[in-house]
């Protein structure tokens, strides 16, 4: 397969189109967590509650009000082999957790994947919209319509006081987790990043890398989102959100204002050597792969990286991960393999016009 | 590799610690490194620090340390419909099902009032929900009517509402 046709075949909606504030907020994602009245949560689920659930699923996937909001595919994760459940998890489009669960884990997807729906992971159903830019409200919509198509067939666990039911109690109510993946190498370089996620915490929000709760964030990508879910409306939650997303994005605008017009020839220096080491290395580990892409990124986005298009941090963050770059090359790779060929996929897409990859 | 601390036993726990940017790494056996209380100083927060449930469920046992008034109930509280009990619920961290919120209601407030904002949902409602919430507020209207149409005498009235009473009731279970 050329490299053309697997960037096409492999990228989401997220990861090629373009979004408001996007040139500092990646994606926005609402995943809505609802479990089925009558069953054991996942937790304590037998193979045959899960086979019930996944069935009962599957048939709500299907009905009339679902078949409005475009075309599903119910998926089991025994139909997937683990390098295809690893991409879907390298695209964002499910949790490491769900791809763990061979046996009782189904997904339910969306064409253009903006839309995924986990089936039995922690809860019942993780109902999740994946939008490029900042657009939650958009998002919030989405998903709350794909709750709506399949409350037409499944009943919920709902509790008149605490609202929706869900495994955990750091969940229930709404069972939103609102996120914003955001690009923050301004405030990075001019060293307000700490300061600013110390606020953040402060505020009920949460800051994560971009692998979830634990992991580093590489390439100056942090995620921040909701952590109550009782007690404030969805719209409560999103506004508050967005509130604080507005105030870190005028603040990485000014830093990046600031390198401009005090540290111009050294961001310059920075970027290029970036875009050159990219552009000709022949070994690229993921970690200084996110790095070097985000330096780049800026330079894009401050004008001084020219002819690249700006949806190359998005595409190649994950064009890189092991499972799309042994899915792309059709075998298995020992690490160092894979960081010869990390490299090597990274040059030949620089040297691809984008017209000949988003067509 | 020996141990760094002893040079006795073979290294076999390797740790490395970044603090304010400064990197540090220990090589240590076993036996030192469970001596080293600073290397680890919560063996249970070890390798995934931010695991939210291993959090949650350190924030659940609070409840029964010193700090806090001892829980007087000896008794094991039990879902009714999946057997979980509270204990279980504290160490994973996750109910078994939905019954366990009224089941742990009296424990589970005040665990919802510390992580989440207040104990009541205002957000979205089901459809079916909706509908019950509808159900329930008109039964209420036409109660009211009755006793109205009682009070006032019109039998034929109260019938007639006394029939849509059950009408509706049944329909609701």
């Amino acid at each position: 397969m050329s490299l053309a046709d697997f960037v096409k075949r492999t990228i989401s909606k997220w990861m090629k189109e373009t979004g408001p504030e996007d040139d500092i907020v990646l994606t926005s994602r609402i995943r809505i967590a609802r479990n089925l009245k009558g069953f054991p949560f996942p937790t304590l689920a037998t193979d045959a509650h899960a086979n019930e659930v996944m069935e009962l699923v599957r048939q709500a996937a299907e009905n009339d009000a679902m078949k409005q909001l475009g075309r599903f595919e119910f998926i089991r994760c025994r139909d997937l082999s683990p390098l295809d459940r690893q991409m879907f998890v390298e695209k964002h489009l499910i949790s490491p957790d769900l791809a763990q669960q061979e046996k009782q884990g189904a997904l339910v997807l969306r064409d253009d994947e903006a839309v995924s729906i986990m089936v039995n992971e922690e809860d019942h159903l993780r109902i999740q919209c994946i939008l490029p830019g900042l657009r939650l409200q958009e998002a919030w919509n989405v998903a709350s319509q794909v709750d709506d198509a399949l409350e037409q067939t499944l009943t919920y666990a709902y509790h008149d006081q605490y609202g929706y039911l869900t495994a955990c109690p750091t969940n229930v109510g709404t069972g939103i987790r609102a996120s914003v993946m955001m690009h923050l190498p301004g405030l990075a370089l001019t060293g307000g990043i700490q300061r600013l996620l110390t606020a953040v915490s402060q505020v009920g929000l949460a800051v994560r890398g971009i692998y979830g709760e634990g992991s580093d964030s590489f390439g100056n990508l942090y995620q921040v989102s909701n952590q109550i879910t009782l007690g404030e409306s969805e719209e409560e939650i999103i506004a508050n959100l967005m509130s604080v997303v507005q105030q870190i994005i005028e603040q990485e605008r000014n830093a990046r204002k600031l390198l401009m017009e005090r540290n111009r020839v050294q961001l310059e220096d920075r970027v290029s050597r970036s875009f050159g080491i990219l552009a000709y290395a022949r070994r690229m580990d993921s970690k200084e792969t996110l790095e070097r892409l985000s330096d780049v990124r800026l330079g894009i986005d401050l004008g001084i990286i020219q002819g690249v298009s700006s949806s190359i941090l998005k595409e190649l963050m994950v064009l890189t991960q092991p499972a799309c770059l042994q899915k792309y090359y059709n075998r298995e790779l020992s690490p160092n393999e894979r960081d010869v060929r990390r490299a090597q996929l990274i040059r030949d897409r620089l040297r691809m016009s984008d017209t000949e990859v988003h067509g | 590799m020996l141990c760094e601390r002893c040079h006795e036993r073979p290294a076999t726990v390797h740790v490395t610690k970044i603090i304010n940017g400064v990197q540090t790494a220990y090589h240590l056996c076993e036996v030192c490194a469970k001596e080293q209380g600073d290397v680890f100083p919560n063996p249970f927060l070890m390798g995934s620090p931010f695991d939210f449930n291993k959090l949650l469920s350190g924030l659940l046992n609070m409840e029964s340390s010193s700090g806090f008034a001892p829980v007087t109930t000896q008794v094991q509280t039990r879902c009714g419909t999946c057997g979980m009990t509270y204990n279980q619920f504290t160490q994973i961290g996750r109910f078994g099902c939905p019954d366990c919120y009224d089941a742990f209601s009296a424990r589970l407030e005040p665990l919802l009032r510390r992580i989440q904002n207040g104990l009541r949902h205002t957000g979205k409602v089901p459809g079916s929900a909706g509908e019950r919430q509808q159900v329930a507020r008109k039964l209420e209207q036409l109660r009211r009517e009755l006793q109205q149409a009682v009070a006032q005498e019109q039998f034929e009235r109260a019938a007639q509402l006394r029939d849509e009473i059950r009408k509706l009731e049944q329909g609701a279970q």
